[in-house]
């Protein structure tokens, strides 16, 4: 019997500090108990992750990307590279060619089209991919380097590495960046389904509606988790039934559980409510994966 | 002497644009003939990046010995103009070009160390 492929759920938001990171580490760790689960922090501007998993030590390793460096003994000053690069980041100055690496996007244009070689693709440093194992728990962090612009890179760098290394997880869930923008369609483009966080304020609301529009051009299959719910805001749940998109949690709003996270604690052993309603999610994730197996 | 402001229209009676890199146009003034040469940059208006680095391209076709601007120029841009050796002053906003050439006359505008 061959082993099915791992189920994928991406946990997305649209409005930044809804708890996406909150929700992904709790699904984690309960999904953890009976099925071996890789969690894959993909908030590459400030992954966060790992500070719930003190005990899980990270092995990291240098992430690169490829930037062209301009040699300029072989360079005939033809003019190829600037008139070809889209993103203007190539761009030839009289007797010079520069080379601007955070316009860069590694397309090899200029590079593979300069006739004279003079553009060879080199190696710049773009973050770390950091993996640590305990039990059934997989932790992977992908953290890019402070002052790199693009993320996009390292997110599609990281589903690439780990198409060989986690192949055998039963569950691989993505935390992604908040937002509707590029990192957010990298990072939840493998999923099988992608989970969005919200929480019921006007903000939340506007930006799930973003997001759901943003989703549904890529046909990703959604469910709605509420956070911080009872704040006295319905217009979500509202939103939700007429676009027909499933409500499967609403995490209670409690001091008590905002006070335990905020000490990066793992809450949900000592809150049955929030452990009823995880319990939800993970019900509704094991369904969704026997209906579409 | 040649001069290039950062504009939103195509003659010295037009008001500053005080972006760099979306500049609605570059105009060069010659102050040895005081003759104008205008050149739209209206096309950097639909990239999502990269419009200092292509402004900066034009800039450095026109090879001016000074940039008079608004806001100043980001870093993509200011590493280019660094490179031409092109004195650069900001702060002049709202203002047409015109004023703009009287203020840097009378040493009203901020040089900026690139």
């Amino acid at each position: 019997m061959t082993t099915p492929p791992p189920y994928r759920i991406a946990i997305a938001s649209g409005k930044g500090g809804t708890g996406k990171t909150f929700v992904a580490v709790h699904l984690a760790k309960m999904i953890s108990t009976s099925a071996s689960c890789t969690l894959v922090d993909l908030d590459v501007e400030e992954p966060n992750d790992s500070i719930f998993f003190p005990e899980m030590e990270l092995e990291s390793r240098l992430v690169y990307k490829q930037i062209p460096e301009w040699n300029e003994e072989r360079c005939t000053l033809c003019g190829l590279c600037s008139k070809t690069c889209k993103f203007h980041a190539v761009m030839q100055l009289g007797d010079s060619v520069i080379v601007f690496n955070e316009l860069c996007h590694s397309c090899y244009a200029c590079s593979e089209l300069c006739p004279n070689d003079a553009l060879p693709m080199k190696n710049q440093t773009l973050g770390t991919i950091g993996i640590a194992k305990s039990n059934q728990l997989t932790l992977v962090e992908s953290r890019l380097k402070v002052g790199e612009e693009q993320a996009v890179p390292l997110i599609k760098k990281t589903h690439r590495n780990l198409q060989t290394e986690v192949n055998k997880t039963d569950y691989i869930l993505y935390d992604s960046p908040p937002g509707t923008s590029c990192p957010v369609v990298a990072a939840t483009k493998p999923a099988d389904l992608v989970l969005l966080v919200t929480e019921p304020t006007s903000f939340g609301l506007n930006d799930l509606k973003l997001a759901v529009e943003t989703l549904r051009k890529t046909q990703k299959p959604m469910a709605i988790i509420i956070n911080r719910y009872g704040i006295g805001y319905e217009d979500v749940e509202q939103y939700c039934e007429i676009e027909k998109l499933p409500v499967i949690a609403k995490i209670p709003y409690s001091r008590k559980i905002a006070e335990a996270y905020a000490l990066g604690h793992i809450v949900t052993e000592s809150d049955p409510e929030l452990l009823s309603q995880l319990k939800n999610v993970v019900d509704f994730i094991k369904l969704h994966r026997n209906e579409n197996a | 002497m040649k001069i290039v402001f950062t504009s939103q229209g195509p003659d010295m009676d037009s008001q500053m644009d005080s972006r760099f890199g979306r500049a609605a146009y570059l105009v060069s003034f010659s102050s040895d003939d005081n003759t104008v040469v205008a050149i739209s940059n209206s096309e950097v208006a639909s990239e999502a990046h990269g419009a200092g680095s292509a402004t900066s391209k034009k800039l450095f076709e026109l090879k001016p010995d000074v940039l008079i601007t608004g806001n100043g120029p980001g870093e993509t841009a200011s590493k280019v103009i660094k490179l031409m050796n092109i004195k650069t002053f900001a702060n002049a906003h709202d203002m047409t070009l015109y004023e703009a050439y009287e203020a840097f006359k009378q040493g009203k505008l901020k040089e900026l160390a690139l």
